[in-house]
């Protein structure tokens, strides 16, 4: 059996194929504007890139903000519990999730089969989620790429208190004029992040082993500031940007 | 039939409640009144807070009028953010309760549902629900120029105790001292008797509503009771409420035997944490209808019910002060989260669902304890949604429908 999973997020579209519980490829594209379009793109890239056709799909299911968009999946279920069932795939052992997606932060609890136990998300604000480092990468002129590496460079940690991603970007810009180290605000934005997630994580009660998924999954300065404040190894798969498709490849073969 | 007739479809026509149309027409004759000039009726007008003890205002023949309500029309009627942006323009703070932000606005302009409230003659505020009141109530006094009475309620975190009973007991007195004066006539103690029998009356009848809901398929659910609340909330102490209920128990009986369920299919049942998210009413009760999750229970309804133990019928004036001092959002986080255990085992319910109200501090404030008490004592899922009742400026709706698709997801 053949399925594929289709994870519409607000930055970018994520797609990924499963064949007999094994993943034969994933990829990742920009949302845009049009994420009924996205989810298209995306899909076709990836039966390009896996050398199969449409007709060779027996089941999709769509999740991410957008999966209520994707009219030619069979169902759509919510990106937590496709993240869940996705990092029950990649390591069993997994018995806690952080996920952390353009516009939303979730801390999820999951038992031994992979199927969520409680979880939390971030309330109605964009700190502590990806376009919240997108806005700081802009304001401290560095690719956000680069994030990660250049905070571990860091001497000393900035302190950045605001709760709000405006605000925040004015403490960055202040931060800036006093002529703190570019290093030190990049390490005190990914500890910021780190606050605010362990209230989410600790508020549910996270257990390790613990994942990190999603896009920011990519920045080792966030998943470092993560382990500091929970205390425990964080584990990152190569695959935690595209966990969620995955996920959702899986739950379409039990359709 | 002509082409301009509706075709209506038999299966939600026969799951229709027949009474929401009593209500309407009770609930409109209710505001004529009000709204009828007083050198027609005859009538003062009192503007009364939600929780305070609006009995002796019937006894006195007062209209009890209720901007909590109003609020709650404000927020249905989607007129909220217009009204809550007038307030802030007029320099009150967002964190304000959108309820006091649209009534003060409102007061100002010459619009709202039903074009306004009644200009009170008095104003009768207990912060047995919350401490804002006191504020609105004072503002809301200075505007009309019209004399307050604030009935002040100690919070029983666990209990309630004698010092308690003499404090309350006393501005009773004052509360009739105050009616007394304004009124220019004596207090009839008998119609007090009359009037107490007809509030707990109305009180029984909309539990006994309320526990109908026991029943699977549960015969409505508390999207319905959000609405036929307005009766015991604006006119406990009336025959026209105990009427009212009582046609409306033997319509949810007559479901009840019928088999007749609110919802086509109810697979999960759920009780609900905090005040309704008025502007969103329709849109949460589909959603929750789609997973054929039925909202069978809610702390926020039977708040209008749940101290009726404490009134004595033989001696209701005495007992008023223990009543609306012990309602359950004057009480401590212990006793809110036994309530809702309580709720979950006698409604049988799978799940809760908390609205984290901005609005509202007091319901809000300890609800991430009630949720660790709740999966420590009975081990069931609960669901966290942020918004407001009125303000729709804090209401996500891709984060919400998120949340609910995910926590039924796990409730499979």
């Amino acid at each position: 059996m053949i399925t594929a999973g289709i994870d519409v997020g607000s930055i970018s579209a994520k797609a990924a194929i499963i064949k007999d519980n094994e993943l034969l490829g994933a990829c990742v594209i920009l949302t845009g504007y049009n994420s009924r379009n996205a989810g298209r793109q995306v899909f076709d890239q990836i039966l390009l890139e896996v050398n199969l056709d449409a007709s060779q799909i027996d089941k999709i299911i769509a999740t991410g903000y957008g999966r209520n968009s994707i009219e030619f999946a069979d169902k759509a279920v919510t990106e937590i519990t496709c993240h869940a069932a996705g990092a029950n795939f990649l390591n069993p052992e997994i018995r806690s999730i952080i996920d952390i997606g353009g516009q939303d932060s979730k801390a999820i609890v999951i038992n031994e089969k992979g199927k969520v136990q409680d979880f939390s998300m971030n309330d109605k604000c964009a700190a502590g989620t990806g376009r919240f480092l997108e806005v700081m990468a802009r304001a401290l002129e560095v690719d956000l790429d680069a994030f990660g590496e250049l905070s571990l460079q860091a001497d000393n940690v900035a302190s950045i208190s605001s709760l709000c991603t405006v605000f925040a970007e004015s403490e960055v810009i202040s931060l800036i004029a006093k002529g703190e180290k570019r290093e030190n605000i990049i390490a005190g934005i990914h500890a910021s992040i780190g606050s605010r997630v362990m209230a989410m994580g600790k508020r549910i009660g996270i257990t390790s082993p613990v994942m990190m998924t999603g896009g920011v999954a990519k920045n080792i300065g966030v998943v470092k500031a993560l382990e500091e404040k929970f205390n425990t190894p964080i584990i990152v798969s190569a695959h935690a940007q595209v966990n969620g498709a995955i996920g959702a490849a899986l739950i379409a073969s039990t359709l | 039939m002509t082409l301009t007739e509706k075709i209506k479809d038999p299966e939600k026509e026969k799951r229709k409640i027949k009474s929401d149309k009593k209500m309407r027409d009770l609930m409109t004759a209710y505001y004529i009144e009000a709204k009828t000039p007083k050198e027609q009726t005859g009538k003062k007008i009192a503007w009364i807070t939600s929780g305070g003890p609006v009995e002796p205002l019937q006894v006195m023949d007062i209209i009890p009028v209720y901007p909590e309500n109003y609020g709650a029309m404000i927020g249905a009627s989607k007129m909220g953010v217009e009204l809550c942006e007038k307030a802030e323009q007029m320099g009150y703070s967002s964190d304000l309760c959108s309820y006091a932000r649209a009534d003060i606005a409102c007061a100002t302009v010459n619009g709202g549902p039903i074009g306004g409230l009644p200009e009170p003659d008095m104003l009768i505020c207990c912060n047995n629900i919350c401490g804002t009141v006191l504020k609105w109530y004072e503002v809301q006094a200075r505007y009309y120029k019209v004399p307050l009475f604030i009935l002040d309620t100690p919070i029983c975190h666990t209990e309630y105790n004698p010092d308690m009973k003499r404090y309350v007991t006393t501005q009773i007195q004052e509360y009739i001292d105050f009616l007394e004066k304004i009124c220019g006539k004596r207090f009839d103690y008998d119609r007090m008797t009359e009037v107490g029998k007809l509030s707990i009356q109305g009180q029984r009848l909309w539990q006994e509503i309320l526990d109908t809901t026991m029943n699977r398929p549960a015969p409505m659910t508390c999207f319905d009771a959000f609405f036929h609340l307005a009766m015991i909330v604006t006119l406990r102490g009336t025959k026209t409420a105990v009427d009212f209920y009582e046609s409306l128990l033997a319509e949810m009986k007559e479901r009840i035997a019928q088999g007749i369920g609110m919802l086509p299919q109810e697979k999960y049942r759920l009780v609900w944490d905090n005040l309704p998210v008025w502007y969103r009413l329709r849109w949460l009760s589909n959603k929750f209808a789609s997973h054929s999750a039925c909202l069978v229970a809610d702390t926020y309804t039977s708040g209008w019910c749940s101290s009726m133990q404490y009134l004595d019928e033989n001696d209701f004036l005495g007992s008023l002060a223990e009543m609306y001092t012990r309602i359950f959002l004057n009480t401590g986080t212990d006793i809110m989260a036994d309530n809702i255990v309580k709720m979950v085992e006698k409604y049988e319910a799978d799940g809760v669902v908390f609205h984290s109200n901005r609005s509202c501090k007091p319901y809000s404030l300890g609800q991430y304890d009630i949720q660790r008490i709740i999966q420590e004592k009975i081990g069931i899922p609960t669901l966290m949604i942020e918004a407001d009742m009125s303000d729709e400026r804090n209401f996500s709706e891709s984060q919400i429908e998120t949340r609910i698709d995910a926590f039924i997801e796990m409730l499979k």
